[in-house]
């Protein structure tokens, strides 16, 4: 299902313009990703497509439907949606929360029960987790249940509100690549929110960076963003102006390092590379 | 104990009456509790007036709300309905006040989950918001049922009968035990009841009994 704002604008009754005038085109089955810093306004974005957030001027459409004329809690149900902090409802087993829209949509229990079980292998949690409250799990495994919950009703569209950030790093890589396994799988309209660069480069198809205000400082794909930045704020944001992502190769001990500006080892040039026509050793070889 | 052990249907009779005239404002106070917290609780510049109002309720002196109400409700001053609808202020007062603060005590993370998931407000309510605020509504419960139980014993200064019977009674008569027997008799009660309250919670709010990890032994 495609997504498009069309002119949103959300002034919130205090007088913050949240939003000044937003318009953009997430295609169906695409990983959209909205960066930016805190009050860029992108989480207030990704609320306009299920209206927990109304906007106060403009449209927002899902497959040319004007979202504002359909029923927000009918909406909801139909659009998974995944939060920092997971959500879980902290008086529900595991399994009760992942059944949650489906029970909301009449399922009976037994049904309900026997597919929350299944999104449970599907996002990579033990089924001996089912009886358990949210509060008896690890961060990484919250989230787990968080995005199996999302998944519940078979949604067309997963919204996911920073969803990794309060995880620790190597739990978050886990639960990022268990993403775009689940993507591939799955085939749902992504909207991603983040304030984490590397992050929204590994998981945008679109890359989207907004600035105060909902401004977009620049859309396209995370290459296109590397190689072109469109201004010295994008630039300095994906750090492309700090040097952090123009690498060099150096060898080092006869293994070619690749290393940032600063000399900090980034990794380790792969065998291909070395090999490969124009690869990055040719003008290197200093001996 | 002589008095006790012959007198101990009397006793038992006037608790069984005492348990039945507490329950009855305990379940009222709360019902009416509830909507009101709620509006306290969701509309901010209510909250002050609302609460305050209620909590001035509380500073009444039993015995004047007893002879006031009548003029107010039409009911007699001596008939039981009278004591029970004295009683049911007074925990509306402690409870109200209660609600407000367990509904704000509940994570707006997880009210806005729940809006996300696909709750209406009303639905809500009772499957989120009702529940999670249980322990601190359960916490100014057990404080409205230990206060109302000790409160019914003051009805009988306008001829309700409760334990409190064996406080004038006895005081007339001089009879110490007869005295000492109600007073033991309505703490007992006051405790059985806060008992079963918290039994009750546990039963019902099996998600509060989780979560904290059982204390480590120090290393030897």
């Amino acid at each position: 299902m495609s997504i498009e704002f069309r002119g949103v604008r959300k002034a919130f009754p205090d007088g913050t313009v949240a939003v000044e005038d937003f318009s953009l085109v997430i295609p169906s089955r695409t990983t959209t990703v909205l960066l930016g810093s805190s009050g860029c306004g992108k989480t207030t974005l990704l609320r306009m497509v299920n209206r927990m957030v109304d906007p106060s001027a403009g449209t927002v459409l899902i497959d040319d439907e004007d979202v504002a004329a359909v029923d927000p809690v009918a909406l909801r149900r139909r659009i998974g949606y995944v939060m920092q902090n997971s959500g879980l409802l902290p008086h529900r087993r595991v399994a009760d929360n992942i059944a949650t829209v489906p029970r909301l949509n009449g399922v009976a229990k037994d049904a309900a029960r026997e597919r929350a079980l299944q999104l449970m292998d599907t996002v990579g949690l033990d089924r001996s987790l089912a009886d358990r409250y949210p509060a008896q799990l690890s961060g990484g495994q919250q989230q787990r249940v968080g995005v199996a919950r999302a998944l519940a009703a078979e949604p067309n569209i997963l919204l996911m509100d920073e969803p990794f950030g309060a995880v620790d790093p190597i739990v978050r890589a886990e639960l990022q690549q268990e993403l775009i396994r689940l993507r591939r799988e799955l085939e749902k309209t992504v909207v991603f929110v983040t304030h984490d660069v590397d992050e929204a480069f590994l998981l945008g198809d679109q890359v989207v960076l907004l600035q105060r205000g909902g401004r977009i400082a620049q859309a396209g794909t995370p290459a296109e963003i590397l190689a072109n930045p469109a201004s010295d704020f994008v630039a300095d944001f994906v750090g492309a102006g700090r040097g952090r992502r123009s690498l060099r190769v150096e060898e080092i001990d006869g293994v070619l390092v690749v290393v940032d500006a600063d000399g900090r080892p980034a990794g380790v040039l792969a065998d291909e590379a070395r090999t490969a026509p124009g690869s990055a050793t040719r003008g290197n070889r200093a001996q | 104990m002589n008095w006790v052990a012959e007198n101990a249907g009397l006793i038992l009779a006037l608790a069984v009456q005492h348990l039945r005239l507490s329950l009855l404002p305990i379940v009222l106070g709360f019902a009416i509790a509830l909507p009101l917290g709620y509006l306290a609780h969701r509309y901010r510049p209510t909250r002050g007036v609302l609460l305050t109002a209620l909590g001035l309720l509380y500073t009444i002196p039993s015995l004047a709300l007893f002879v006031a109400l009548p003029v107010v409700t039409g009911i007699s001053v001596l008939s039981e309905a009278n004591v029970v609808t004295a009683l049911t202020i007074y925990a509306v007062a402690i409870q109200a006040r209660s609600v407000a603060d367990a509904l704000d005590s509940v994570d707006p993370d997880v009210r806005q989950a729940a809006t996300a998931l696909g709750y209406s407000g009303w639905r809500r309510f009772w499957a989120v918001e009702f529940p999670l605020a249980g322990p601190v509504m359960l916490a100014g419960l057990r404080v409205v049922a230990v206060s109302t139980i000790a409160l019914v014993t003051v009805g009988i200064l306008v001829g309700v009968k409760s334990l409190g019977y064996l406080f004038t009674n006895g005081f007339q008569r001089r009879i110490l035990e007869e005295v000492l027997s109600g007073v033991v008799m309505t703490m007992l009660l006051a405790l059985l009841v806060d008992l079963v309250l918290a039994l009750l919670g546990r039963a019902v709010m099996p998600w509060t009994r989780i979560g904290t990890p059982a204390p480590r032994r120090a290393a030897p």
